[in-house]
């Protein structure tokens, strides 16, 4: 319990920091955006509007008083970033809660999905592989594995975009569904939905799943040498017994960490492929905000990819106890 | 993460080697107390015969008749030049692993892969000519006429020479992010592994906090509010500002395994500090690790790397592969037609081949400092147990 408490306050602390890092990065730094969004608004204002009307303009898009003193500013940042507050887009004249809001769930479906697919796949064939160790499935398995491993996802997409989607015209070259169905739980709109999101998702699903079926397979070939597996045969015990609970047990545990941090690289992945694919995720609306100089958008859009990512790697850390019996209780380490 | 997943194996590492190391102290005290002391006195036994060994000698009766040289005051009577020191070095830290290297083909072709980047660096500079607008025809395809083998863009610059002369600003980059992670990870690692109490807990909250910051949006946001250039050895740091956590995580697990070995209570008993410590006893025994990891940090700076500049989100000086890609796409539609294909393939497949020589040398370095592997040397390397390096990266 004690252990959950504590992970949970580190969430809470990451997201904190991660808050207050982006203050520091819009208040603090020299030439830094404060000054650009000034300069922006006297440009569209020209000489008509007063120093205090350009506070006001930038206090309403950023969350920051400038006149206040530095404290304050941090305080009123921070509570309006926590109550879910990210200011105003300086592109779309919007809130930026009510931009990247409705993004959200794509993002998370597109990341979702891949890491799934790629996981489940790369694990049983990488088991697969490791049964039939040295036979020519194993060998181009592995070597096909290679090679994925070594491309990244956007290549592939860019690949999947240019056969799949302008020459072959079999996929959608952007966009989330076909714009003229209805939104809603019917047939069409999610059989448009899955044409729209397939290329994306494949994309990043291919290139993880070598990863994780090499190391899957290498795991397996240590663990069938071990002497408890013998033993287990030696018991009687059923293939399908021996099979679950002492090979693929013990060969998917060291790669739980792996599964975390993968967690982590999906939504830097996510930016690139969503802009592929024109896919308006969150990643989208941050290059959005970076081309477009839109401050409150682009630091909206990373937060939200933070706490997303916050919130899956907690779920990931506080299950692996169930997973892994060795892992639960707290240790006391003498220091030296 | 668990804190506790040392402390089984640990606890029975010490203990089998406890009672290992009384085995060999009976087996010495025995060994000694049926001891003739003539036994060494061989008449055939000339200096410089056989390896250096104080040991033999010990209990032999001095020549003078007194006291018999204890074990500590004893020299050993062959001494090794410089030069045989040298060449002892050169055959265990070069030539050995160099032998199991080129034993399999893993590592070969990664190291053939890796020192073509390299001649691309720096001889190919020198062979071809530096990219200019209107070398050669527009949009020209690849493998159509031999001045220009990998065709050329829209605007008529060789794709070959652009390609060549990106390559050295990336190889920096690479670098670059690589070293920043290995040494950040190290040092947060090992001290937080070694030092334990409080120091861990809050070099471990640091680490924990920006190993769950996703990384290239982190890389984006920062080059777009610090307003950095375009310097390659900047931007390489930038990439990796926080893969150095998973790393420092990593090497912690490792260090803990390794704090309570013998000959480091044994350093600590004589009171070296912990620097000296964790230098001398615990990071050389992470070597191999280390290795592992620059090699696979390197080929996420150029995933990294390459997917920004496509986006094109990060600051250049110079041409550039992900540029390259960039230009392709939003200037020739390169997705979108056919004529254009070429100029997003060249720098596509100039990644890969990078990453996949990368790959393979992981795996080969595995190979160099698996101690079972380096044991048989480079003779019997033919059995191919695959060792499964982490290759688990992007999704």
């Amino acid at each position: 319990m004690s252990y959950v408490l504590k992970r949970l306050g580190q969430s809470v602390l990451t997201v904190f920091v991660v808050i207050s890092a982006s203050f520091g990065l819009i208040r603090l730094l020299p030439g830094g955006p404060l000054a650009y969004l000034r300069a922006q608004a006297l440009q569209q204002g020209g000489s008509s509007l007063s120093t205090a009307e350009i506070n006001a303009r930038i206090a309403a898009q950023t969350n920051i008083a400038v006149s206040e003193p530095l404290y304050v500013q941090y305080f009123q940042y921070m509570a309006a970033m926590l109550q879910g507050d990210f200011g105003v887009s300086t592109r779309y004249g919007d809130p930026v809660m009510s931009i990247i809001g409705p993004a959200i769930p794509w993002t998370v479906f597109l990341t979702a999905s891949a890491l799934f697919l790629a996981f489940t796949v790369g694990v049983s064939l990488g088991a697969f592989m490791a049964y039939r160790e040295g036979s020519t499935f194993d060998v181009t398995s592995t070597g096909v594995g290679l090679v994925l491993n070594s491309t990244p996802g956007y290549v592939l997409a860019l690949l999947f975009i240019s056969y799949l989607g302008y020459r072959m015209e079999l996929f959608p070259t952007g966009g989330r569904y076909a714009s003229e169905l209805t939104v809603g739980f019917n047939l069409p709109f999610i059989a448009s939905v899955l044409h729209h999101g397939a290329l994306p998702i494949l994309s990043m699903a291919l290139v993880g799943f070598g990863g994780w079926a090499l190391s899957m397979r290498g795991n397996s070939i240590r663990v069938l040498g071990e002497d408890y597996l013998r033993v287990a045969r030696l018991r009687g015990l059923s293939t399908r017994r021996i099979a679950m609970r002492y090979v693929a047990r013990n060969a998917i545990l060291p790669m739980y960490t792996g599964l975390m941090i993968a967690i982590g690289t999906v939504f830097g992945g996510a930016v690139i492929i969503e802009n592929i694919f024109a896919y308006p995720g969150v990643g989208f609306y941050l290059i959005q905000g970076i081309n477009a100089r839109d401050y409150p958008l682009m630091m909206g859009g990373f937060i939200i990819i933070t706490v997303a990512m916050v919130i899956g790697i907690t779920i990931a850390d506080l299950t692996y106890g169930w997973l892994d019996p060795r892992a639960k209780g707290g240790a006391t380490r003498e220091s030296y | 993460m668990s804190p506790t997943e040392r402390d089984g194996a640990a606890a029975s590492g010490d203990a089998e080697t406890n009672t290992n190391g009384a085995d060999h102290g009976v087996d010495a005290v025995t060994e000694a107390l049926t001891d003739d002391p003539d036994r060494f006195a061989d008449a055939e036994w000339a200096p410089g015969g056989s390896a250096i060994s104080g040991h033999a000698r010990n209990g032999r009766v001095a020549a003078d008749g007194g006291s018999a040289v204890s074990e500590f005051q004893q020299k050993a009577d062959v001494s090794m030049t410089a030069g045989e020191r040298r060449r002892q070095w050169l055959e265990e830290r070069v030539l050995a692993p160099a032998r199991i290297v080129w034993s399999d083909w893993r590592a070969r072709t990664g190291v053939l892969v890796v020192i073509l980047y390299l001649l691309m660096a720096t001889v190919g500079q020198m062979l071809i000519a530096a990219p200019s607008p209107n070398q050669g025809g527009y949009l020209v395809g690849a493998f159509r006429t031999l001045e220009f083998p990998l065709g050329t863009t829209a605007s008529g610059v060789s794709l070959l020479s652009q390609t060549v002369y990106a390559t050295p600003s990336m190889l920096t980059m690479i670098a670059s992010g690589a070293v920043f992670t290995v040494i950040l990870g190290t040092v947060f690692g090992t001290i937080s592994g070694y030092k334990g109490g409080t120091t861990d807990s809050v070099l471990m909250v640091v680490t924990d906090i920006m190993m769950t910051i996703p990384g290239l949006p982190l890389t984006i946001v920062l080059a777009s509010a610090l307003q950095i250039e375009g310097n390659p050895v900047v931007i390489g740091i930038l990439i990796t500002v926080n893969a150095w956590a998973g790393l420092a995580r990593a090497i912690r697990s490792q260090v803990l395994t390794l704090r309570d070995a013998e000959y480091v209570e044994a350093s600590r008993i004589m009171g070296m500090g912990t620097p000296t410590i964790i230098s001398g006893d615990i990071v050389p025994n992470l070597m191999p690790y280390i290795t592992m990891n620059f090699v696979q940090q390197a080929r996420a700076v150029i995933f990294g790397s390459v997917g920004l500049y496509f986006l094109g989100v990060l600051p250049y000086n110079s041409v550039n592969w992900g540029v390259m890609m960039n230009a392709a796409v939003n200037r020739a539609g390169a997705t979108s037609s056919p004529a254009a294909f070429h100029w997003l393939l060249v720098p596509m497949v100039t990644i890969i081949v990078l990453a996949l020589g990368l790959t393979l040398l992981a795996q080969g370095a595995d190979r160099i400092f698996n101690p079972r592997v380096r044991a048989r040397h480079a003779d019997t390397i033919a059995d191919d147990d695959e060792s499964s390096s982490n290759t688990t990266g992007g999704i």
